[in-house]
Parts: C-alpha cells; structure tokens; sequence
C-alpha cells in the first residue's frame, strides 16, 4: 500500500501534530485565560502578538522564527548552549513552526469558552474558600472542556495542513519535518510522482475525516460532562 | 456577632450603613430594590470594597479600612446562599455539596447527614443541578453554603426567583435552619412575609442608609416607616402563646397580652410560643362593643397615635397592656368616630395569618405589595 517514505511522512505529520498540541495546547489555555479574565497592562499588546500568525503569511512566520530559533538566532544559541538543542531542521521545529501559526485559533476559542462561564460561580466558589488556582482548575477549566476539544480540534488539523511556516523554518527533509502536505509537494515536484501525490492526498482525507468523528464524540461527551 | 459601619460610593449611590447582628437568630435586611440591600451584602462577604469603615465577625476583623486591613473572600468563612443558587453544572449534587466542605476550616461542625436530612435532599445527592428543580437547586445551595462551616451565612433574596408554590415549599426549610444550626443569618428580602416569618431582628434600608433597626415585630408595627408601611400591606406581628386547644370548635386560643385571640385550631402544643401577623386593613374600629358578629376576635384597646399615608389612609395604632396593634381607616372614618389619641375602642379582626400553618402569611401578603 503506502511506500516506507510515504509511511515516513504520515508518522512525521502526526508526531508533529502531536508535539505541537501537548506543547501549545496548555500555552494557549493560559493565554486565553489571561486574555478572559486578566486586567493587566500591555493586554492589548499580547492580544495582538497572539493574534499576528494568523494575519501574517506563514512564510514570514517560518522566516521570523527561523530569525528566533536558527543556529544563529538568539533564542536558537541559547538553546544549543543549553540542552545542545537544534530546532531547525527537526521534528521539534517543524512542530513548533506548525504549533505557532495554530496557536491563535487555538487561543480564540479557548477564550470564549472561558468568557463564556457564568462570573456568578467563581464568586460561589470563593465564598466556599476557593482561591483563584483551586477554582481554575476546579471550575474553569472543566467547565471549559467542550471549548478544549474544540481547541484540540482546530489545532490538530491546522498543524497537519500547516505548509508554509514549516518548509521556510525546519526545511523538507523526510522522515524528520516532511510532513503530508511538504510530501505532496515534494512528490508533484518530482516526475511521476503523481500516484505518490493522489495517495498522500487519500491518507490526508482519512485522518481529516476520523478527527472530525473523535471531535463529534468527544464534544458530545463533555457537553454531558459540564452537566448541559 | 457581626458589626459593620461601612461606606461606599457608586457613581450617583452612596451606602452608609452601620449596624450590628446578634450571634445567632436572622437578622433581616429589608429595603426596596435599590435601596443597597445587594452592595451591602457584596461588601459583607468580600465581593465588594468599602471606601470607609469597618467590619468585624466574632472578634474578627473582616476589613478595616483605616489599618487595610481585607481579608480575601475566600477566607472570610461567610456561606452566601444566591438568589439563583449558583450551583456547579459538571459536578453531582454530592460534590457541589462536598466543595465548601472540603475547603472549610476543617472541624466539622454542620455534617452532610445532618444537613441533608434538615433540606430533605438526601434522595438528590447522585443528581446534576439541571435535574433538579427550582426548589431543589436552592436548597442544594443553602445546603452547600452550610457545609463550608461558615460564622454567618448570607442569605440574598433565596426565595426571589421561584414561585409561589415553591417558596411555600422552601420556607419552612430555612425556618428549620435557623432552630437547628446556631448560625447567626443575614437575610436580605424586600417581602414582607418572608420578612415576617422567618426575621427575630429587622434592619431596614432607605436609598443606601439604615433607617430602622431593631426587634422585628417594633419594626414592622412603626407606623413611621414608609418601606413597611406605605404598602397596603402595613400590619403588625404579634408574639402569641398558645393557651388552650379547642377541637369542639375547630379553634385555638391563644393569648397576646392582655388579648385573647382564637385562630382555627392548629398543631402548635399548649405553651407554645406562634408568631400572628394582623394586616392593618383586615382591622375594623368601633367605638361601643360590637354584639352579635361573625367576627370571633374583638379586642379591646385605646388609640395611642394616628398617622396619615400617603395612599389616603390613616394608620391607628391602637394598644393595650403595652401590646401594639394597627388598624388601616380611612380619614373620613376616622373623622366620623372622631377618633384621637386616648379614645378607647374596640378593634374587628377580620382575619390572622398565623406563622408556620398552610402557609397564611405567604397567601395573606405575597403578591400584595
């Protein structure tokens, strides 16, 4: 069926998909956190700083981070000095360039979730003795589960269809950052690479489709869950 | 005992309440809406920051603002029981009841048996608050609020948001509360029957200022009072102990002073102490002893004061062996007995809503005002 490169790509995509979540989901649900219910100064600024991948072109994006996290970037050094780390050209980069330009949506809906939580029951839960962590995490955040799998949702899929920001930033390179869609270009880049190209396409269709079903069921669940 | 002598503005509001609650018994807070009933309670539990003053809980102090001294919400140990209960959706009864529990002060004082048992929810534990009705979820709430062991337990307009039927079904809950846990309650209303039935003192509130405080039935017999008395539901609550059944005639006597009063027969035991409630327009004056009348109660009295209101009645305050009882005329009435202070009468009641029974106090007074 699937050659070992084309096994390669859909194993790529996924771990990505994958890292890029378990990373920036619980990143995202602070920020929308943050953004929900903060008063602070400079919220604005963050608010658009979340906010810019998703109006930039995801090239500029990839490039930006490659500026960041490159060899010889700043945040790059340090990291290689530190844990010896490379982001370019690894797996690790390709999710966090795909974790980036997913992090917005992820935010977006994340923070209605959270806007959307009657003020009422935190007040109920302080007058019970609840301090500000004891109630997010007893109320807020398993109230906001419907909008957590939906964030996991969007965010899943936007890592998988993610192009732009990963080639510029961790490059084409299989079995490491080639993910689907990088395959299938690289597939209709070569000659005869077309079947290649229509079979990715399929395995692409199969994994969108089965998301879609587990995000049904899951919201289902914790809609039941939050007692709605 | 909960003192407080607190200030705050809002915009065109200004609160400014003093006033002090015993250790136990309800202590209602009355006053039309927008009288600072809500702001005061928010200051009170910690949701609010007064700009001035003091508050201070068994010794306590809540919020100073002199030495700034505020303690947070969460550690003020005051249970807040909400007019919309407020009960978590994602977690069972059982576990919105164990919250506060668990994050208490750690002696149990008040156990979930017992608490349970007194709200006769224990059929509802493995429930979700959407299952439950109106009823329910508020005394989930009161229930909840009890648990967390707190030193005064805030009660904003519990009964507001249900009907009727319902509040007929919730109040003799809160009523076993007060006689169970000696909890000092803070109960916010602007009903007078809800006032009535469960308050030992009244603080009344007037455009964000105490404007009466003390024992409930002084409160509500002062014909001064334009919250209590400018409404046709002016009256007075009478302290009563039961003297004698008579089942022959289907009555019970009971004894208000010097006055006897017979109210069809009820389950209270000889001795036993009922609060009445007589509104002032269920009072009729006469000035020779009325005979032969249907009426079964007419007491003897002499007018003590006459006060005019604004609805174009007259409120006589007519009293005997110093028990005060109101009587709702109108001017033209009171002009043809030629009624003034020191004329003796005898006062027609036509009717006495009797605390605890069948609900009277609630079908005398709900929907009146």
């Amino acid at each position: 069926m699937l050659t070992p490169d084309e096994l390669a790509a859909v194993r790529t995509s996924l771990s990505v998909a994958a890292l890029a979540l378990a990373v920036g989901l619980p990143l995202a649900a602070a920020a929308a956190w943050m953004l929900a219910r903060g008063r602070f100064f400079g919220k604005s600024v963050v608010d658009a700083l979340v906010h810019l991948p998703l109006v930039l072109p995801p090239v500029v994006v990839g490039y930006l981070l490659l500026l960041a996290f490159g060899v010889q970037g700043p945040a790059g050094r340090v990291l290689n000095d530190l844990f010896g780390a490379r982001l370019v050209f690894s797996t690790a980069g390709a999710a966090l360039a795909a974790g980036v330009m997913a992090f917005p949506l992820m935010v977006r809906t994340l923070r209605l979730a959270f806007e959307a939580m009657d003020p009422g029951l935190d007040v109920a839960a302080r007058s019970l003795g609840a301090g500000p962590w004891d109630r997010f995490f007893s109320l807020s955040l398993p109230l906001a589960t419907p909008g957590l799998v939906a964030a996991a949702i969007i965010g899943f899929a936007a890592c998988l269809g993610e192009f732009g920001a990963v080639i510029t930033f961790a490059a084409n390179v299989p079995g490491q950052t080639q993910t689907l869609p990088l395959a299938i270009y690289a597939a209709l880049q070569s000659p005869g690479g077309d079947a290649t190209a229509m079979k990715l396409a399929g395995v692409s269709f199969a994994i969108a489709l089965v998301a879609l079903v587990a995000s049904e069921a899951l919201t289902r669940r914790a809609y039941r869950m939050t007692g709605r | 005992m909960l003192q407080l002598s607190i200030a705050k503005r809002l915009g065109d509001f200004a609160l400014s309440a003093a006033f002090e609650a015993p250790a136990d018994g309800v202590t209602v807070l009355f006053g039309a809406s927008g009288a600072g009933k809500s702001t005061l309670l928010a200051c009170i539990a910690g949701a609010s920051v007064p700009d001035h003053g003091r508050i201070v809980l068994n010794g306590r102090v809540l919020f100073d603002a002199a030495a700034r001294t505020d303690v947070p919400m969460e550690r003020r140990r005051i249970g807040w029981v909400f007019q919309d209960a407020r009960l978590f959706p994602h977690m069972t009864v059982a576990a919105n009841l164990g919250y506060g529990a668990r994050r208490g002060p750690g002696q149990a004082g008040i156990t979930l048996a017992e608490v349970a048992h007194v709200l006769g929810i224990e059929g509802l534990l493995g429930r979700r608050p959407r299952d439950l009705s109106g009823g329910e979820r508020q005394r989930v709430g009161l229930g909840r609020a009890l648990l967390s062991q707190p030193d005064l337990l805030l009660m904003d307009e519990p009964l507001g948001a249900l009907d009727a039927p319902r509040k007929a079904e919730i109040l003799p809950f809160i009523a076993r509360l007060k006689a169970t846990f000696g909890l000092p309650i803070l109960y916010v209303t602007h009903s007078l029957a809800e006032a009535v039935r469960l308050g030992d003192r009244m603080v009344v509130l007037d455009q964000g200022k105490v404007i009466a405080d003390g024992p409930l039935a002084q409160i509500v017999g002062r014909p001064d009072l334009p919250l209590v008395s400018g409404r046709s539901e002016a009256g007075t609550v009478l302290e009563a102990a039961v003297m004698a059944a008579d089942p022959a005639r289907g009555l019970t006597r009971l004894r208000v002073g010097a006055w006897e009063i017979a109210v069809p027969a009820t389950a209270a035991a000889e001795g036993e102490a009922v609060r009445l409630f007589v509104l002032a327009r269920d009072v009729m004056l006469a000035l020779d002893k009325p005979l032969r009348i249907s009426a079964r109660n007419v007491l003897s009295g002499v007018v003590r004061a006459l006060d005019s209101q604004s609805a174009g009645s007259v409120l006589v305050t007519i009293e005997q062996a110093g028990v005060r009882l109101l009587a709702s005329l109108t001017p033209d009435a009171v002009t043809d007995l030629g009624l003034q202070p020191g004329t003796p009468v005898w006062a027609v009641l036509k009717s006495v809503a009797i605390e605890g029974f069948g609900g009277g106090l609630l079908a005398a007074l709900d929907g009146e005002a």
